[in-house]
C-alpha cells in the first residue's frame, strides 16, 4: 500500500513535487555551476568551457562537443557504490549529453568541447532528472548560448495511480517510471525513457503530468539564476 | 532605471519591429535571448550583454597572452580564449632570423598583443607590431571573468582612473580577462581586493562609489 486515500507515502498528492532547492554559481573555479536539492537528492553540477577539445582528433570543425559526465559518489546510496563509471552512469551520461546538446548553439564554438560534470552526492530516486535540471542551470550560469533552459521531471505509476516525481520506495515498488526532459518554452521532448509497464492511455497521462511537473521546476530554475544576481542589489 | 536580467529562452522583443542582435535569436515572430545577461536596445537591434562566459575573441582586441609553444618561425600563445593564437615571426617588433624565435620569447613568457585576424575556422592570429604591445617583464597578472572587464574599465575609463588614482599602481587591462598590475606590494594587495569586488558585484549600481570608499577616498 503506497497510496492511501489519495495521499502518497510521504504525504504528497499524486501530482505534487518533492521540495526543490536550487542555487546557481556555487563553485568559483568552474565557468558555471549549480547545487540542487530535490527531495532526498543532492546534486552538484559544474560546466567548463567552451574550451579547446583535446586530443585534437576529437574536435569537430563544424560544432562544439557536449560532454556530460554523470557520476555517483560512493556514499550517495545506502550500500556503498563502487566508485568510477559503470554501465548505468555511462548510459545516463550519454542521454544527458544528447538532451542538453539539442538546446545549445553548438555551431557557435567549432573545435571546442563543453564539459558538464554532474556529481550525485546523495541519491533518492530521480537522479537523472535532477542531474539534467542542475546541469541546465549550470550551463545558463556559464553563459553558454542556448535556445532554452532544459528541465527534467519524472512521472510514474504506483498502485495503479499515475503519480508525479517518484520517491525511492515508489520507484522500487511501483509499476512504472517515466523520466522526461523538455525545453519548457516549446515543450520539445529532449529525453524520454521508460521503465515498467503503462497502457497507452496511462502513458499519455503520465507524460502530460511529467510535462506539467517540468514547467513547475523550470520556474524554480529561472528564479535561482535571477537570485544569483539579486543578492547584492539590497546592500 | 532598472536593468533587466534575461535568461536563455526569455522573450526580448518582437521580430516585426526589431532585429536580433548579439546574444539573441529569432524564432517565429519573436526574438529570444540565448544567454544570461542584461537586455540592451540599440537602434533597431536587441542585444543581450552577457554576465558570464568565456572570452569571445574579436579582431582588434588588446589581450594579454602566455606563450605556450615555440616553433622555428612562430609562437603559440594562450589568450584565455577557447582557441590558441598564433604569433608569427613577421608580427613581432624584433628583427630575427628563422630559428631564432626562442631568443626573444620562451614558453611561459607573457606578452601584450592585438588580435589581427580570426578566420571562419576560428584560427586566431595576433600581432605585436603596434603601440601597447610588448613583452611583460615585471609586475603581476590577475585573471578575472572576461565578461566583467567592461566594468573594470567603466564609462570613459572612469573606474580604471579611480583605481589608478587611489592605488598609484600601473594597470593594464587586457580584453581577455587578464590584468597586468605593477606597484608597491601594499597597494597591489588593495587593488587586487578592489578588482575582486568589482568582479563579484559587476551587475550592481553604485559600485564606483563603493570602490572609492573601499580605497579610502
Amino acid at each position: 500500500m503506497l497510496i492511501k486515500d489519495g495521499i502518497r507515502i510521504d504525504g504528497r498528492k499524486p501530482d505534487e513535487l518533492r521540495p526543490i532547492k536550487i542555487e546557481a554559481g556555487v563553485l568559483y573555479r568552474a565557468d558555471g555551476s549549480c547545487y540542487l536539492e530535490w527531495g532526498g537528492n543532492k546534486i552538484m553540477a559544474a560546466v567548463y568551457g567552451p574550451r579547446e577539445a583535446l586530443p585534437r582528433h576529437i574536435q569537430d570543425p563544424t560544432k562544439a562537443l557536449v560532454n556530460a559526465r554523470y557520476s555517483m559518489a560512493s556514499f550517495s546510496v545506502e550500500e556503498r557504490k563502487r566508485p568510477g563509471p559503470d554501465r548505468r552512469s555511462t548510459e545516463i551520461s550519454k542521454v544527458t549529453s544528447e538532451a542538453l546538446e539539442s538546446v545549445i548553439f553548438t555551431e557557435l564554438f567549432p573545435r571546442t568541447t563543453i564539459d558538464i560534470c554532474i556529481e550525485v552526492l546523495d541519491a533518492e530516486a530521480g537522479t537523472r532528472c535532477a542531474g539534467i535540471t542542475a546541469a541546465a542551470v549550470a550551463l545558463a550560469d556559464a553563459g553558454i548560448p542556448m535556445r532554452d533552459i532544459p528541465v527534467a521531471c519524472a512521472a510514474g505509476k504506483v498502485d495503479g495511480v499515475v503519480v508525479l516525481d517518484l520517491t525511492s520506495e515508489e520507484d522500487k515498488e511501483g509499476e512504472a517510471d517515466l523520466p522526461v526532459a523538455i525545453a519548457p518554452r516549446t515543450e520539445e521532448i529532449l529525453l524520454l525513457q521508460m521503465d515498467g509497464h503503462l497502457t497507452y492511455k496511462e502513458f499519455e497521462e503520465a507524460l502530460e503530468l511529467a510535462i506539467k511537473g517540468c514547467k513547475q521546476v523550470a520556474k524554480l530554475q529561472r528564479q535561482a539564476l535571477l537570485n544569483k544576481y539579486k543578492t547584492f542589489e539590497v546592500k | 532605471m532598472m536593468r533587466e536580467i534575461v535568461l536563455p529562452g526569455s522573450i526580448v522583443g518582437d521580430a516585426k519591429s526589431k532585429l536580433p542582435g548579439k546574444g539573441t535569436f529569432k524564432e517565429g515572430d519573436k526574438i529570444y535571448s540565448s544567454r544570461l545577461g542584461i537586455l540592451e536596445e540599440k537602434g533597431k537591434y536587441v542585444n543581450v550583454i552577457p554576465l558570464s562566459g568565456v572570452y569571445d575573441p574579436n579582431v582588434g582586441d588588446t589581450v594579454i597572452g602566455v606563450v605556450q609553444e615555440v616553433f622555428k618561425n612562430a609562437w603559440i600563445v594562450d589568450i584565455n580564449a577557447p582557441y590558441p593564437a598564433f604569433l608569427t615571426m613577421e608580427e613581432v617588433p624584433w628583427k630575427m632570423e628563422y630559428g631564432e624565435t626562442y631568443k626573444y620569447l620562451r614558453v611561459g613568457d607573457v606578452i601584450v598583443a592585438i588580435i589581427k585576424l580570426i578566420d571562419e575556422a576560428r584560427n586566431i592570429e595576433i600581432t605585436m607590431k603596434s603601440k601597447p604591445c610588448r613583452k611583460i617583464e615585471d609586475g603581476i597578472i590577475i585573471e578575472i571573468q572576461p565578461s566583467k572587464i567592461p566594468r573594470v574599465i567603466g564609462k570613459n575609463a572612469s573606474m580604471l582612473n579611480i583605481l589608478k588614482r587611489y592605488t598609484k599602481c600601473w594597470i593594464f587591462v587586457g580584453q581577455n580577462g587578464r590584468i597586468w598590475i605593477k606597484g608597491e606590494d601594499e597597494n597591489v594587495n588593495l587593488l587586487i581586493k578592489a578588482l575582486r569586488k568589482i568582479e563579484k558585484e559587476a551587475h550592481t549600481f553604485g559600485l564606483t562609489e563603493r570602490i572609492i570608499k573601499m580605497l579610502g577616498g
